[in-house]
């Protein structure tokens, strides 16, 4: 299988490369250490290209392909970039009772672009998450880490709105 | 000393609902009052009604306050913390008599009925402060194990209170300890599986966030159980405040002595480590889960050898959930006989259920074992909202299956709900009402094992896919009878085929929906009809031209323009360009459009 590469092209700097280092350094012999050292990667990048993969493979000495095998199972890690706004729309169980499919139609809809995907601006992206855990105020969703909470489809292009 | 301490909730729900504001409104006002030395206020974990959230428990009378927003805070600083005069305007409504006087928290239907085991300590404790934890009798029950008791007698406490998994397995613990313990290795471990991954159960999330040492005393008395002197705790990273919370309680365990070399001066060493998975449901499963702390990717893998012989890092290791890990001081403390009193047959001890879906009180409830559902259901959660008739309850997530509502009297606890094909799993209740289609949501949970299917077993892989063509070929109208057979065989295929506890269980819901809900599948089929109107492919909406004035309203509104007709005359919508979004009935002003 070709490894999945993202259209955007990759903008590390140096800064960023020299606090991974740091962090595989430090954590390079604690057993198991491979997914806290992605995640962490992860922050840094808020990513994980294939740039950052090979990094990662260099200074660790663990083949590109586990690596790659772990960075495409776990659904928290990302290949391609997020929007500045991440919007996150939960379709778990409760929110999904209450109607919460119908918000994520409606953010769709106004965004214009589908789940997963991000627009060309970098300002939005979408995804639809599992059950974020505010069940009581369902349905939910988050863009970036401010809860909406009893929403309806009406109410989505207002909030938007507020982040264009 | 304080006269008065305002407990206010930090749970992922209050917090949600904005009580971070409302609590820093809160310093600011007794500040502004000067109340400061006479009015604590200390953030704790969730209360567990959090449909109220903002929640706000004013002691020592203990005042429910509920939706509290920012602005109403100088109201209660004054009202009630100076002048001793509870806010009735804002207390719970359900804690508010009909003549107008405001009942304890304990009194209200909500709390009443619960006995609180596991979440003893949440929404009681400042979680952040080992000292409170401490003050509650917490690490006692380790203090106990390491100065007064053998291995041997801590395995026989937790076997004789014949507490089982809380997870959803319900496999005896003390049997799980008692089959790692005797074998040898040069290091051993004790996990945690705080990977809550059920759609709409947060039990264990508020254990986290609520009382967080409860669950590290209880895997240090694991480890000196089994022999271990290394814990993992596997958390979701999608709890941050879970996180942070452990983060604060492991640091603060090492400062006291109570983790890390020599606890308690008697030679016995053990420390927690912490890992936070990357959103993979089947890590949930004991194998993966140790795979994934491992680095790798979270595949099961068969059984035998258990992982009390070769577990993480091929060492003897035991995995417990934290609701299950809660109980184990309080089993310590007050005697396996205590927690053996409550419950029925081999369910002992009480259960956390997350009661969501429609119901008017979502939230926690903690209930002794064999409680009938009936009293869950309508004393503590009130009953569905808007007079709604109650049709189901879907226990046990993705693995679990329906209990219809003929069902209500139904004692809760393993044995009674395995009889009629259900499982307690790990505590996640969704109430469903009439406006809930089984079909569908037979479907929605089939979504989720297809996408979380980890794709090492073909049965569970590709039979998943193909049973929710078929779901997906039926809520859309064009099922036949054979469909249904179909369905059902692949359901048994799947279960009997596949390697784990997903791919065991994925078929759950639809066989389980299939038993008791099989007329709403045919309706589906034959006469090509949603009863609960929820499959969109299925709808009809019709206008009647007797209550239709024609105003245009709804051809306006249509954005399909799919509606037609001369003004002041009836309309008429043309089946063939209809979305079925239903946006024209919203907008009639005289009830002339119709859904079937």
């Amino acid at each position: 299988m070709a490894l999945k590469k993202t259209p955007v092209p990759f903008k590390g700097t140096p800064e960023q490369e020299a606090e991974l280092k740091k962090v595989i350094a430090e954590m390079k012999d604690v057993p198991g250490a491979l997914m806290p050292i992605m995640q962490k990667a992860q922050e840094i990048y808020g990513y994980l290209p294939i740039e950052v993969q090979t990094m990662i493979s260099d200074e660790t000495g663990i083949p590109i392909e586990k690596i790659y095998g772990v960075a495409t199972f776990y659904a928290q890690f990302a290949l391609e970039p997020k929007g500045e706004y991440q919007v996150s729309v939960c379709l778990g169980t409760a929110c999904y009772v209450k109607g919460s499919a119908k918000i994520l139609e409606k953010v769709e809809e106004t965004l214009g672009i589908k789940t997963g995907e991000c627009t060309p601006d970098g300002k939005f992206s979408i995804v639809s998450c599992r059950c974020v855990g505010a069940c009581g105020l369902a349905p939910v969703m988050m863009i970036n880490d401010e809860v909406f909470g009893r929403l309806t489809p009406d109410q989505v292009p207002g909030i938007l709105a507020k982040y264009a | 000393m304080y006269r008065s301490h305002v407990l206010i909730c930090g749970g992922t729900g209050c917090t949600s609902s904005g009580s971070q504001k409302v609590r820093a409104a809160l310093i600011d006002e007794i500040r502004k009052q000067g109340l400061e030395d006479e009015v604590n206020v200390v953030e704790t974990g969730c209360h567990g009604l959090c449909e109220q959230g903002p929640v706000m428990v004013v002691y020592p009378d203990s005042t429910f306050y509920a939706q509290v927003k920012p602005e109403d805070v100088p109201e209660i600083v004054t009202e009630h913390l100076l002048k001793g005069r509870p806010v009735t305007r804002l207390v719970y409504n359900e804690a508010v008599t009909d003549e107008g006087k405001v009942l304890s928290l304990n009194d209200t239907d909500f709390y009443k009925k619960q006995v609180r085991v596991a979440l003893r300590n949440c929404g009681v404790i400042d979680p952040e402060n080992i000292e409170e934890y401490i003050g509650t009798g917490g690490y006692q029950a380790l203090g106990k194990v390491l100065t007064e008791m053998t291995p041997d007698q801590v395995i026989q406490e937790v076997l004789d209170s014949g507490l089982r998994g809380r997870g959803g397995g319900g496999f005896p613990t003390g049997l799980k300890w008692k089959l790692c313990a005797p074998n040898k290795a040069d290091q051993k471990f004790v996990c945690c599986n705080a990977d809550e991954g059920d759609p709409g159960a947060f039990m264990d999330r508020s254990v986290l966030e609520g009382d967080p040492h409860s669950v590290l005393e209880a895997m240090a008395i694991a480890g000196y159980a089994i022999g271990a002197n290394q814990g993992y705790i596997y958390v979701r990273a999608e709890y941050p405040i879970a996180v942070k919370r452990l983060e604060i309680a492991i640091k603060q365990a090492h400062e006291y002595g109570l983790l890390g070399e020599d606890i308690f001066g008697t030679g016995f060493n053990f420390d927690i480590g912490l890992r936070l998975g990357a959103g993979a449901f089947v890590c949930g499963e004991e194998t993966a889960l140790m795979r994934s702390i491992e680095g790798k990717r979270g595949e099961p893998r068969p059984r035998p050898p258990f992982p009390a012989v070769k577990g993480l890092f091929d060492k003897p290791t035991i995995l417990n959930n934290v609701e299950t890990y809660a109980n184990i001081p309080e089993i310590i403390n007050r005697g396996a006989a205590w927690f053996a009193s409550m419950g029925v047959g081999k369910s002992k001890g009480t259960k956390v259920f997350a009661l969501g879906g429609t119901i008017t009180n979502t939230g926690l409830v903690e209930i002794p074992m064999g409680t009938p559902l009936r009293t869950i259901i309508e004393d503590i959660g009130g009953g569905c909202p808007n007079g709604k008739k109650f049709k189901a309850v879907q226990t046990g997530g993705p693995s679990g299956g329906c209990i219809p509502a003929s069902y209500i009297d139904i004692p809760v606890d393993y044995d009674h709900l395995a009889e009629i094909g259900c499982i307690i799993g790990s505590g996640g209740m969704i109430v469903m009402d009439e406006d809930n289609c089984m079909v569908d949501i037979a479907k929605f949970f089939l979504e989720f094992t297809v996408d979380e299917s980890c794709g090492k077993c073909t049965a569970c892989r590709i039979g998943t896919r193909r049973m929710l063509e078929i779901l997906e070929k039926i809520t859309s109208g064009n099922g036949t009878m054979e469909d249904l057979d179909k369905l059902e065989q692949l359901a048994y295929y799947v279960k009997n085929n596949s390697l784990c506890g997903l791919g065991q269980t994925a078929p759950n819901p639809v066989i389980s929906t299939l038993k008791f809900f099989r007329d709403e599948y045919i309706a589906h089929i034959v006469d090509k009809k949603c009863p609960a109107h929820v499959c969109k492919s299925l709808l009809q909406y019709t206008i009647d031209p007797a209550k239709c004035k024609g105003c245009t309203a709804c051809a306006r509104q249509c954005p399909a323009s799919a509606i037609s007709g001369k003004v002041k005359e009836p309309h008429v919508i043309d089946q063939s360009k209809c979305i079925k979004c239903g946006a024209c009935m919203a907008t009639c002003k005289f009830g002339a459009i119709s859904r079937q």
